[in-house]
């Protein structure tokens, strides 16, 4: 990862000195250049286009290869992303390309939430580097950097113009990534049409303030060719795999019944010119600006949005420990006062609850007493009840006792009588 | 002496000698032919899909005339919200003494929105409102000048660059498939090698039947006709949807001027059956099917359009008997909801009286056995 350089600017303290030797630290690219060798480069290319509109080809056409993408359904309902990592080698340079595909971009009736998918993707990308940046403990050296270098993005060969869709998705882009618009399946314009829809889509794209990727024109080796690719832009491209025998070379081709479409020739697309930009002459320029300047307004805002200052309201610097200390302390004291709050609603909870608790309490010892005066009464009443039953029973025997005491003397003075009478009639016998 | 000739009818002498009495409608078919001539032909034709896919090219290539001479096309950010407009071009054509009256119903701003939400709406009501239209002048008093403004034909542009339908698609196809005769095509075919091709049509086609899709179908060929025609209609109908290129700019290939687009690898011509489709649909539209398509309209779409529109008025006349009908039809024939269903209530209990009494016997007639 290449680290942000200090700019160059002339110090004034140091003054030049001319060397009466080779000392040797010409060699300083070199070692540079030894050590990413060893280290091994990365590059994350994103496409943006239409189901089937030739994006898996032309990155095949592209990086020789075959990535094996399977097609995908145009019934998709959202816009999804699909990442793929592969390690490719070419001589004794070691590359890790992640290619992000989009499945289902333009597919749906309602396309107004499609770009957000990609939006929150490549937000997500600069997030985890942020975070590792701000860990304690980081490992940058060893970081796999996910953030996207390059976004190609397809535009249909209508003829006409761009469609609602690329402007509305590009530009909310062009503040995210670098964009290099392409005209997919260009074999399906002719010349003059190509170079008046070429001419539209840039002035559509000037004139609605979408800013594509330029390519650098600042290095004085490769400034002039830049700046007649810039011309080019953007460059209408042919992608197959499939090869066809042209005289006795067998070259990358679409056959038809009309003639052979060559996709390396210059004369037929600008498979070349969009070969040569990304891969050989900028993809390190894609790289640097993907960190220095997109990278850093992410980051920018995102600090921005956490409260984090360069100065402070009276204008004077703030460095990022006073802004960290304070944004602690105001944390703390936040956390406190949500523990006060807590403990205050929990204490007030338990007096609440308390109440209740007291008052249904009383409830039952109200209840209590009544059922207990009920008790009573029926108690005393049935108490009541006994007692003149009881009365009536000790009425009743004694009445009992009188009458049979009655009966027997009456019985006794009739069984006298009897004797009496017996004895008198036994007496006169 | 002339009247006597005039009176015996005249003979003709046959093939083989004998002589066959002379009636003459045989020459029906010419009086027919020279009526038709005068009075002209009408034809309406309507265009649908994205821009950008060649619609009008194709139109101009097909009725080699330039139909859009002044056009404004919108800028993308003109075209975020747009809505479907309906724009009519009306021709005059004639070629050896037929008149043609070609109008050409085009629908600007169709698929090019952000949102295309029920973007056919505007093609729909449309449809709708020229079946109206025509039902009203119809069932009027004065039935002399009945302007037909019915669609006959939608023409739908299916993009090349994708795998197949899109949802766009689908939608579209569904919702006028019972209005109009829908053909689709597959515009900018030089965007597709022939085994690209091949397989694009198969996976359209497997689509249409997959989703359901009635598009116009080729009417079958008689069985007395020639192998030849047969052969022709046969490698007509496998050949849908037909693969289309426009081009209105005249090259020179093989020696001759021919109307083509010139590439740095090659020429296409447009009129090259091996390099697309489009002589056949020109043949089908034109010179073939155009007269089928408008008896299809008249008689299938249309009569649906009337029948339904008819049935929701009366449903409406029962509800409200002060409603007053505003055209004269015929009492109710068809007969209501209510009586339908009794109607097939009972027709349910016949038949499975009827399987009853069969298996009865059935079983009788194993018992005797």
């Amino acid at each position: 990862m290449a680290s942000s350089d200090v700019a160059r600017q002339g110090d004034k303290n140091a003054r030049p000195l001319s060397l009466s030797g080779h000392v040797g630290f010409d060699s300083l690219p070199d070692q540079l250049v030894n050590k990413s060798t060893n280290q091994g480069f990365c590059f994350n290319i994103l496409c943006i286009g239409e189901t089937g509109i030739g994006k898996s080809t032309l990155m095949d056409t592209l990086f020789n290869t075959n990535f094996e993408n399977f097609e995908s359904s145009h019934f998709e309902p959202k816009v999804k992303l699909r990442a793929q990592t592969y390690d490719l080698q070419e001589s004794n340079v070691r590359l890790k390309l992640t290619i992000v595909n989009t499945v289902g971009f333009g597919d749906q009736m309602n396309k107004q939430e499609s770009y957000q998918h990609v939006v929150d993707y490549i937000d997500t990308q600069f997030e985890s580097y942020l975070q590792e940046e701000l860990k304690i403990k980081r490992s940058l050296h060893n970081y796999h950097d996910s953030r996207i270098h390059a976004c190609l993005y397809f535009i249909a060969p209508s003829g006409h113009s761009l469609k609602s869709l690329d402007l509305v998705t590009m530009k909310k882009l062009d503040s995210k990534v670098n964009i290099i618009p392409v005209i997919a399946k260009a074999d399906t314009i002719s010349k003059s049409e190509l170079h008046k829809f070429k001419i539209k889509i840039m002035s559509e794209l000037v004139s609605n303030g979408v800013q594509i990727y330029q390519f650098p024109t600042d290095d004085e080796t490769v400034s002039k060719i830049n700046t007649a690719m810039n011309g080019h832009l953007p460059f209408a491209v042919v992608g197959s795999t499939e090869e066809v025998k042209i005289g006795n070379k067998m070259v990358k081709a679409r056959q038809y019944p009309w003639g052979v479409v060559q996709v390396e020739n210059e004369s037929h697309c600008d498979f070349v010119k969009l070969r040569e930009m990304l891969i050989c002459v900028n993809m390190e320029d894609l790289r640097e600006q993907t960190h220095t300047r997109h990278y850093e307004l992410y980051r920018r805002c995102k600090l921005e949005e956490m409260g984090f200052k360069d100065t402070d309201p009276e204008s004077k610097p703030v460095s990022l420990q006073q802004t960290y200390e304070a944004k602690r302390q105001e944390f703390l004291g936040e956390l406190q006062r949500r523990e006060e709050e807590m403990r205050q609603m929990f204490v007030q909870r338990v007096k609440e609850k308390e109440t209740e608790l007291k008052e249904a309490e009383r409830e039952l010892q109200s209840k209590f007493e009544q059922l207990k005066r009920l008790h009573q009464d029926e108690k005393s009443k049935l108490d009541e009840k006994r007692r003149a039953l009881e009365d009536e029973i000790n009425t009743f025997n004694k009445k009992k006792a009188a009458t049979e005491l009655l009966q027997g003397q009456s019985f006794n003075t009739n069984a006298n009588l009897k004797k009496d009478k017996d004895r008198k009639n036994s007496g006169f016998m | 002496m002339t009247t006597n000739i005039r009176h015996k009818g005249r003979t003709i002498k046959s093939e083989d000698g004998e002589e066959k009495e002379y009636v003459g409608f045989a020459t029906l078919p010419n009086q027919v032919h020279r009526k038709s001539v005068k009075k002209g032909f009408d034809f309406t034709l309507m265009v649908a899909g994205e821009s950008g896919l060649g619609k009008s090219t194709l139109l101009n290539s097909l009725f080699l005339t330039d139909l859009y001479k002044d056009r404004k096309l919108l800028n993308a950010e003109e075209r975020i919200n747009q809505t479907v407009e309906i724009t009519k071009h009306t021709v005059d054509i004639e070629e050896k003494g037929v008149k043609l009256k070609l109008t050409i119903v085009d629908t600007p701003g169709f698929g090019d929105a952000v949102n295309n939400t029920e973007c056919w709406k505007p093609l729909t009501d449309y449809i709708d409102q020229q079946f109206e239209q025509y039902f009203r002048d119809e069932s009027g008093l004065n039935r002399k000048n009945i302007q037909d403004n019915r669609v006959h034909c939608c023409l739908y542009f299916i993009p090349p660059f994708g795998h197949g339908l899109r949802p766009m698609d689908v939608q579209f196809m569904k919702a006028l498939q019972d209005k109009v005769n829908v053909v689709p095509l597959i515009s900018k075919a030089d965007c597709l090698t022939p085994t690209e091709m091949r397989r694009m049509k198969d996976r359209v086609r497997d689509e249409i039947e997959r989703f359901g899709i009635k598009v116009y179908q080729f009417p079958e060929c008689d069985s007395d006709e020639d192998e030849e025609f047969k052969q022709q209609d046969k490698e007509l109908k496998e050949s849908t949807p037909f693969a289309v290129i426009g081009s209105s700019t005249v090259v020179e290939a093989r020696g001759q001027r021919l109307r083509g687009r010139l590439y740095p690898w090659g020429i296409v011509e447009v009129e090259n059956q091996s390099h697309c489709d489009f002589v056949k649909l020109r043949n089908m539209l034109i010179r073939t099917h155009m007269h089928d398509l408008k008896d299809i309209t008249c008689d299938v779409h249309y009569e649906n359009y009337r029948a339904q529109c008819i049935q929701q008025m009366t449903s409406k006349l029962t509800q409200d008997n002060r409603v007053e009908s505003p055209i004269p039809i015929l009492p109710l024939s068809t007969p209501d909801v209510e009586t339908e269903k009794l109607i097939k209530m009972k027709d349910e209990e016949l038949r499975r009286m009827q399987e009853m009494l069969q298996k009865m016997q059935q079983q009788m007639h194993e018992q005797e056995l």
